[in-house]
């Protein structure tokens, strides 16, 4: 035998330095020789100038207090402008001395989403959540709302169906007996609606005066488009995904003909095609409002991209993932939804995330069809001819708003991955 | 040996092939499967790579499809009938060569899913099995860590844990030990030396001699999708009939 050290007894030795302090990383990373370093000095400089230009221009020449366009002229930036159209750039339309209801409904949608943000709440308060943040922000928005009888028993049959599919494996006979009556209860109810037995009945919740869509306009509307555009372009999305891997020829081709389509075309195209031609195909009398036409579109378009980043996730699991889930007896509901998806959408976070984004600065292309966006407000403060002349100021002011929720969604798109990833990296 | 322990002829059969054919588009890879497999028999299947053993026993809990034939596990004719298929899937266990557990789900969860939705057991009383099982397999320490934490050698020991939660009439061996590093192979190959010691119906593919010498009561070689010879593995391994069963012995007991 030769010797061998036993294993414990040897000095751990500890790594190189190489990097002493901030000192040694900068002469490390910038000054490492006389190129980089008068690179360094350069860009410095430049960025240094810039900033200084900048600084001068957004604050210590800026004028926040003119009354018109005319005295901002020759100082630097016209922030008296935003000061003056401010709510007209984030409530639009809505009535002036009402502001207080967006205003209210833009924060109920943000405490929604905050709250749906943390992990812990993805479960039943998920619903809670939304079912009372959406309630308050359409009560708000609109100031009445009308639950007529058949979408409450619409309500009943989708939610009793839910709860059948979802919770067959675990609940108890009587909860079960309880989700056959309420689809019971509402397929009677509609059948009998239908027939005319039961009259055109509604619950009516009207504390504020009714204002109507045409006059919604600035961060709310931006906000409602893409809030429910993705909340129900993402489930969509998902059930598109897993139609276009199904092995049913036509569930399959319909998936794939349709996000194929949508994603043919530009959102531009459907958006004008939901505004302007849809109305041409429905029975006169009836109409679909405007703005809910455009959210549709919003659904559909997002959907169709939401549905193929997914399926790069679908198509990243082992195929051992898959056959351990049919090996112990897991029926197709359970492995997609216990298996399969969990892992598919981790993949994606970030790409997902990156979609996100995207369609929530998109939804500014419904200024196409009339509709009063964030960025469509902000655009129409600068008709004012009395402030003509700063449009720099207003866009740098929407790009702002914009940045904040962007950089907000990049953020927790960061935090997701390091949440759901946790101990499960090797 | 079990083997001799007690006469087969009067168990029942609880799987039985009756001429299976099965093609990859057109190559032909399975072939006039006749097999016949009593209650508490432990077989192991060898024979080179490619030689459809791996198919056959995915056969036999429909991961892959049979074109002719029949399969029969504990009287049910394997059928495209969904409700059919995931009875039977209740019934065999298997443990895959890849070890396949979910990444996502700690051990524990690993263990309770199948149990909890397939079977509807109380989840108090599905972790309850499932730490006698880890217990089994002796990682009981391991219960709230992710499969990713693990070495091969345990996640294969989890992965067995796993598929016993579902009390599995029959269990489906695919190269279970093929994956793992060499240090790793005996902890798994003791914890299936005990299973068929306990009486369990196996049927495992394997290249793992020792563990055919030990447990089986049937070595079945298999070529070109062809069942070449089987029998009692003193016999098998002693003498062997076959030309291919001659040099693929060779082959590997000249590693071993």
């Amino acid at each position: 035998m030769t010797d061998i050290m036993p294993v414990g007894e040897r000095q751990p030795i500890a790594p190189p330095v190489d990097e002493t302090g901030p000192l040694g990383w900068a002469r490390k990373n910038l000054f490492s020789s006389w190129g980089n370093g008068i690179t360094t000095i350069v860009l410095i400089g430049a960025v240094g100038w810039i900033l200084a230009w900048f600084l001068d221009w957004a604050l210590f020449t800026a004028n926040f207090t003119a009354s018109t366009g005319a005295e901002c002229r020759g100082s630097g930036a016209c922030w008296a402008l935003i000061r003056e159209k401010y709510r007209y750039i984030f409530f639009g339309s809505f009535p002036y001395e009402q502001h207080w209801r967006p205003l209210f409904a833009v924060i109920a949608m943000l405490a929604m989403l905050v709250m749906s943000a943390d992990r812990r709440m993805w479960n039943w308060r998920l619903l809670v959540i939304w079912g009372v943040g959406s309630f308050v922000t359409f009560l708000l928005m609109f100031g009445q709302i009308h639950i007529p009888l058949s979408l409450i028993l619409f309500v009943a049959v989708v939610g009793g169906a839910i709860g059948l599919t979802l919770r067959s494996a675990l609940a108890a006979a009587n909860e079960r007996a309880a989700y056959y009556a309420l689809i019971g209860i509402g397929i009677v109810g509609l059948a009998l609606r239908i027939a005319g037995v039961l009259p055109k009945w509604s619950i009516a919740i009207a504390p504020l005066s009714y204002v109507e869509t045409s006059l919604w306009g600035g961060l709310p509307v931006t906000l409602i488009l893409a809030t429910y555009g993705l909340a129900f372009a993402f489930p969509y999305g998902i059930l598109l995904a897993l139609g276009r891997r199904s092995n049913l020829p036509l569930i399959k081709g319909l998936c794939v003909g349709f996000i194929e389509l949508i994603r043919g075309v530009p959102l531009i195209s459907l958006l004008i095609m939901a505004s302007v031609m849809l109305p041409l195909f429905l029975p006169s009398g009836t109409t679909i409002d405007k703005f809910l036409r455009a959210q549709v579109a919003v659904i559909l378009f997002a959907g169709a991209y939401i549905a193929e980043v997914i399926r790069g996730g679908l198509q990243s699991l082992p195929k051992g993932q898959f056959e351990a889930a049919d090996a112990m007896g897991l029926n197709y509901l359970q492995k997609t939804l216990l298996i399969i998806l969990p892992q598919a959408l981790r993949v994606v976070i970030p790409p997902l995330i990156n979609t996100f984004i995207g369609f929530f600065k998109d939804t500014s292309l419904v200024l196409i069809i009339g509709i009063f966006d964030f960025l469509n407000t902000a655009n129409q403060a600068l008709v004012d001819p009395n402030w003509a002349g700063f449009p720099g100021e207003v866009y740098l002011f929407a790009a702002f708003v914009y940045f904040i929720f962007c950089f907000s969604m990049s953020r927790y798109s960061k935090y997701l991955e390091v949440e759901l990833n946790k101990g499960t990296r090797r | 040996m079990a083997a001799t322990a007690r006469d087969l002829s009067k168990v029942e059969s609880v799987i039985q092939l009756k001429d299976v054919n099965k093609w990859f588009g057109q190559f032909h890879v399975l072939t006039d499967i006749n097999l016949d497999v009593k209650e508490g028999e432990k077989i192991v299947i060898c024979g080179p790579s490619g030689s459809g053993k791996s198919t056959l026993i995915r056969c036999i809990n429909r991961l892959e499809e049979h074109q002719r034939g029949d399969i029969i596990v504990h009287g049910v004719t394997l059928s495209n009938d969904v409700k059919n298929i995931e009875a039977i899937r209740r019934e065999v266990g298997m443990v895959f060569q890849s070890f396949n557990l979910f990444p996502h789900l700690t051990i524990l969860d690993n263990l309770t899913l199948a149990p909890i939705w397939v079977k509807k057991t109380p989840k108090k009383e599905a972790e309850e099995i499932a730490m006698s099982l880890l217990n089994r397999v002796r990682i009981p320490e391991q219960a709230l860590k992710y499969p990713g934490q693990l070495s091969g050698g345990q996640q294969q020991r989890v992965a067995i844990a796993r598929a016993l939660c579902m009390r599995p009439k029959i269990m489906l061996f695919d190269e279970p030990t093929s994956a793992l590093d060499p240090e790793m192979v005996k902890e798994v190959l003791d914890v299936m030396i005990e299973l068929a010691r306990e009486g369990m119906t196996m049927i495992c593919v394997t290249h793992e001699m020792g563990f055919a010498r030990a447990v089986a009561d049937r070595v079945i070689f298999m070529d070109r999708g062809e069942i070449v010879e089987q029998n009692e593995p003193e016999e098998f391994f002693a003498n062997p009939r076959n030309e291919r069963t001659k040099l693929f012995l060779g082959q590997i007991l000249h590693n071993h």
